[in-house]
């Protein structure tokens, strides 16, 4: 199993909608969050183009935040999800630094958080809190090896980039262009 | 500052005591997120409501935390202006219900040592305090002098209240400063009108053509879940729009035009699908009427001739033209929804309705659908006693097409005048922020305090209690229930709002306060019912449900009983117009003095130094009324100003630096708002986003945040046909420093 997520940037409208969602489903104090959204633009007027996209861990197949973690709170799970055991967590930040994606943030409880593609939900069956309410429907996770799953599909049939792979990380965000 | 009668008050100090943090906002349950995420048992218990973020309305389910307190709200799937999915607002609403500067005790304006304040004040002191008030009015002006402005849905309850005191003066910013040319030009052309929702069929459309409306950053959560779908299906979106807004990003063309100048667009449109025959020719001779003329009047408007006023190319205009062709009737010439813009938008709306009929787009699969919803009687009560007056009747007849009250003319009838023998004496204003609604700040305040009586009925201190003489604090409508949501869709639905938890601090729901006020007025016998589940459970039955199904399901569909969906090719059809037809001439304009078809008029450009002011939405925000929302100023806490890079060149501007406003009136910004470098806007213009520049102090999050665009918008071009407040043509200059300390109303 390989948990991974689509972006169709064609569509996201870059609302924050995501963002919002998360906040509430996983108690993230205001001010902090686990996702955000790029707006990006090239060009001058009135030659443009623009993509949004909704960011958050990329979930690396190679995460640097779990090799370099002195405790062992940030670890791999099932589905290959990328998660940080709160309790075993003491704060020092070496994940944050170590993230090619900015991806994690110092919680004030004095942890570090970050997304856990909604794993509490998966494992019900649900999907994601900022899948399930994205109004656009860009957002598409699931399981990369069942070639069933929306994210397959949509990646079998669509031209993506994922986000600087240079760095080695193998993420499993795949915006689709 | 001068002290007058009606000294702006500052909800706040000695008065109300306690302090709020600044920043305080949620008590969350924190420590291992994961871990604590799902509250077990009250989880299961979720109660239906319908979202009041804004009018969309869209229907959800709200769910508690462990602590039995409210935990998030998440859209209904049988729900069609949602589909399960909320916007970013409706997600953020739960904000709304937890924000501590919420108003929370009744309060009533008093005089104390010279000085005007606030006393905190029970329920009934304060309905006695606005039911002399009330009376006292109706004796010595008749009740007519008392109006309503409201933008809520409590509004319904206070304007049963208001039309068994007599009144017919109801009204909405929802008309004349948004959507009221549209509906006017539509029924005009079609004898219906566009509604809301909107009954574009964008899901099954080829091509979408959106003219300044900007799907995607205005979050109206259905149709910009349809412009995905239609996105996904491969439809041509067009998009004209002089800054690049989200929709032009996903467009295939965007058409840069130069502001004010859409109306010679629009002509030229018509004149390529009338000179190239690529009109419906079978759909314009069966339906319409005055096509003769239309072409007659159209022929000098060639793509050449508009190349010069748009700055569009003419191949881009046919281009485009054809697109639209092609799709026909699959097309959609979007109508928009706010749309007062320079005075004459009655007639542009006219213009993208007649655009659509030639088109043949209206009753059409993929144009606008026939919407349909059920009928539900009222509770039953006494008739209204007849109004003898109306502010129509001092209006001399002007915006005689006008289908609602028009909030400006109400405020233009409350400043006193010569002229008038009826000036309105009262206003109730209901989840409205006047302040930052209405144009031309000035005439606003100026008929303020010309009133004998000015009640405020919200949820948050917004500007407008300031100058009230007693504010009710109503609940949320995560804490209360409502009128049914009964909308026109695709098929009739119903919606239900009930409490989800009870209400905080001595706040109360609409329908408590308007039977309250209407029992303690001697009106009583209009609310012949002990609590609101009364009437709802009553209404429901009437169509074959109950509150208690309501409850359970929150939405219930209905089958359509009257027409189709989609016009029948073998069917006639008579529209609700003077000639039954869909009038391109139209004579209904024409009777009331007003072209019959639509012309170009030349709007004014902005001088030398200056850049005509653009506003618009944000997705996480509805107006002025979220300014403060926790949850949402955590994602934009404030507005920028996008400059376009040359602009900043020349006045040496840096990205993120924070300047004033001044506008061709002369008129300062009260609030700084930080420059935004995009080579989205043209450098003719400036955008920001509508809603920010609070000075009302005790609104802790939005206080000071970013301009008010509202505050530069004192130069209003009425559309003569319905009052329209067409707000486009304000002209601002950049002051790089701090103007002179001015008194700022706080």
């Amino acid at each position: 199993m390989r948990y991974a997520m689509a972006i169709d940037t064609k569509k996201c409208v870059g609302c924050s909608d995501c963002v919002i969602a998360c906040q509430l489903e996983n108690n993230v104090p205001v001010g902090y969050c686990r996702e955000w959204v790029v707006e990006s633009t090239n060009g001058t007027y009135p030659n443009l183009e623009m993509e949004f996209r909704s960011e958050r861990c990329h979930h690396c197949a190679n995460p640097p935040c779990v090799r370099c973690c002195p405790t062992g709170a940030s670890h791999i799970e099932e589905g290959g999800v990328v998660l940080v055991t709160h309790e075993q967590c003491i704060g020092c930040g070496a994940c944050i630094a170590s993230c090619p994606y900015d991806a994690r943030y110092p919680h004030p409880e004095g942890y570090v958080d970050k997304c856990t593609f909604c794993i509490h939900k998966v494992r019900k069956g649900e999907q994601p809190a900022c899948v399930s309410v994205c109004p656009t429907q860009c957002l598409y996770f699931g399981d990369l090896d069942d070639p069933n799953s929306e994210v397959s599909k949509k990646i079998a049939i669509r031209k993506y980039k994922r986000l600087k792979t240079e760095a080695g990380t193998d993420p499993q965000l795949y915006f689709l262009i | 500052m001068k002290t007058t009668r009606r000294n702006f008050i500052k909800i706040s100090g000695a008065a109300l005591g306690t302090a709020t943090l600044a920043g305080a906002t949620f008590d969350w349950v924190s420590g291992s997120a994961l871990n604590k995420v799902s509250p077990s048992a009250l989880q299961a218990i979720r109660t239906p409501t319908y979202c009041e973020v804004c009018f969309w309305k869209c229907a959800g389910w709200v769910t508690k935390n462990d602590d039995g307190d409210i935990w998030k709200v998440e859209g209904h799937n049988d729900d069609p202006h949602c589909n399960g999915r909320l916007c970013p607002r409706g997600t953020g609403g739960v904000g709304m219900y937890y924000d501590k500067d919420r108003l929370k005790h009744p309060l009533i304006r008093v005089e104390e040592n010279g000085k005007q304040i606030f006393r905190k004040a029970t329920w009934p002191e304060a309905f006695r305090v606005i039911g002399d008030k009330m009376r006292t009015i109706a004796e010595k002006h008749g009740p007519e002098c008392v109006a309503l402005f409201t933008h809520g849905s409590g509004g319904k309850f206070l304007g049963h209240l208001l039309k068994a005191y007599g009144s017919p003066h109801i009204t909405a910013p929802s008309f004349a400063q948004c959507r009221g040319p549209r509906e006017v030009a539509f029924y005009a052309t079609y004898g219906e009108g566009v509604l809301s929702p909107e009954r574009t069929d964008i899901r099954d459309t080829k091509c979408l053509v959106l003219i300044g409306s900007h799907l995607g950053e205005n979050m109206h959560n259905g149709q910009v879940q349809e412009m995905s779908q239609a996105i996904d299906k491969g439809a041509t979106i067009i998009t004209v729009d002089p800054r690049f807004s989200t929709a032009a990003s996903k467009s295939k063309h965007w058409l840069p035009i130069k502001p004010a100048t859409d109306m010679a667009l629009l002509l030229a449109w018509m004149n390529v699908l009338i000179s190239e025959g690529w009109y419906d020719k079978e759909y314009v001779e069966k339906n319409t009427y005055g096509f003769d003329q239309l072409k007659a009047h159209v022929q000098p408007f060639t793509p050449e001739w508009a190349y010069g006023i748009t700055t569009i190319e003419p191949k881009a205009i046919r281009d485009t033209a054809r697109e639209m062709a092609n799709a026909s009737p699959a097309v959609i010439v979007h109508p928009g929804r706010h749309v007062t813009w320079y005075g004459d938008d009655t007639q542009r709306l006219r213009a993208v309705a007649i655009l659509n009929a030639l088109l043949g787009s209206w009753g059409r699969r993929g144009g606008f659908y026939n919407p349909e919803r059920i009928s539900i009687p009222d509770f039953p009560h006494p008739p209204y006693p007849k109004s003898k007056k109306s502010y129509l009747d001092a209006l001399d007849g002007k915006y005689s097409l006008a289908t609602e009250v028009i909030s400006n003319g109400i405020c233009e009838m409350t400043t006193p005048s010569p002229e008038r023998d009826c000036n309105i004496k009262g206003w109730i204003v209901n989840g409205t922020n006047l302040i930052h609604t209405l144009p031309d700040q000035e005439a606003t305040l100026k008929a303020i305090e010309a009133l004998e009586m000015l009640v405020v009925i919200d949820t948050m201190p917004m500007e407008i209690t300031g100058y009230a003489d007693v504010v009710l604090p109503e609940c949320t409508y995560l804490e209360r229930y409502d009128a049914i949501r009964n909308s026109p869709h695709r098929e009739p639905v119903l919606s239900l709002r009930m409490p989800a938890v009870k209400p905080k601090y001595n706040s109360k729901p609409g329908w408590w306060i308007a039977k309250q006020l209407g029992t303690e007025m001697g009106l009583e016998k209009y609310f012949p019912y002990k609590n609101i589940e009364e009437v709802l459970d009553w209404q429901l039955k009437q169509v074959g449900s109950s509150l208690e199904e309501m409850k359970k399901t929150g939405v219930k569909k209905f089958k359509r009983e009257y027409d189709d969906l989609y016009f029948a090719d073998s069917q006639e059809y008579e529209f609700n117009t003077n000639t039954g037809k869909i009038e391109l001439y139209s004579t209904e304009m024409a009777a009331a003095g007003f072209d019959p078809l639509p012309q170009y008029t030349e709007h004014e450009q902005p001088p030398a130094g200056f850049y005509r002011l653009n506003y618009g939405r944000s997705p996480v925000h509805t107006f002025s009324r979220t300014a403060n929302n926790p949850n949402l100023t955590d994602i934009m806490p404030e507005n920028d100003l996008w400059v376009n890079p040359r602009v900043a060149k020349q006045w040496e501007l840096k990205n993120g630096q924070y300047v004033w406003l001044k506008n061709q009136d002369g008129i300062v910004s009260d609030f700084s708002i930080k420059v935004r470098f995009t080579e989205r806007i043209r450098w003719d213009s400036v955008y920001m986003v509508h809603g920010f520049g609070h000075g009302a102090k005790k609104l802790t999050r939005a206080f000071g945040k970013g301009a008010s665009d509202t505050q530069m918008i004192s130069n209003v071009k009425v559309d003569p046909v319905m009052g329209g407040t067409g707000m486009r043509s304000n002209f601002v200059t950049i002051l790089l420093e701090k103007p002179n300390e001015k008194e700022v109303t706080s």
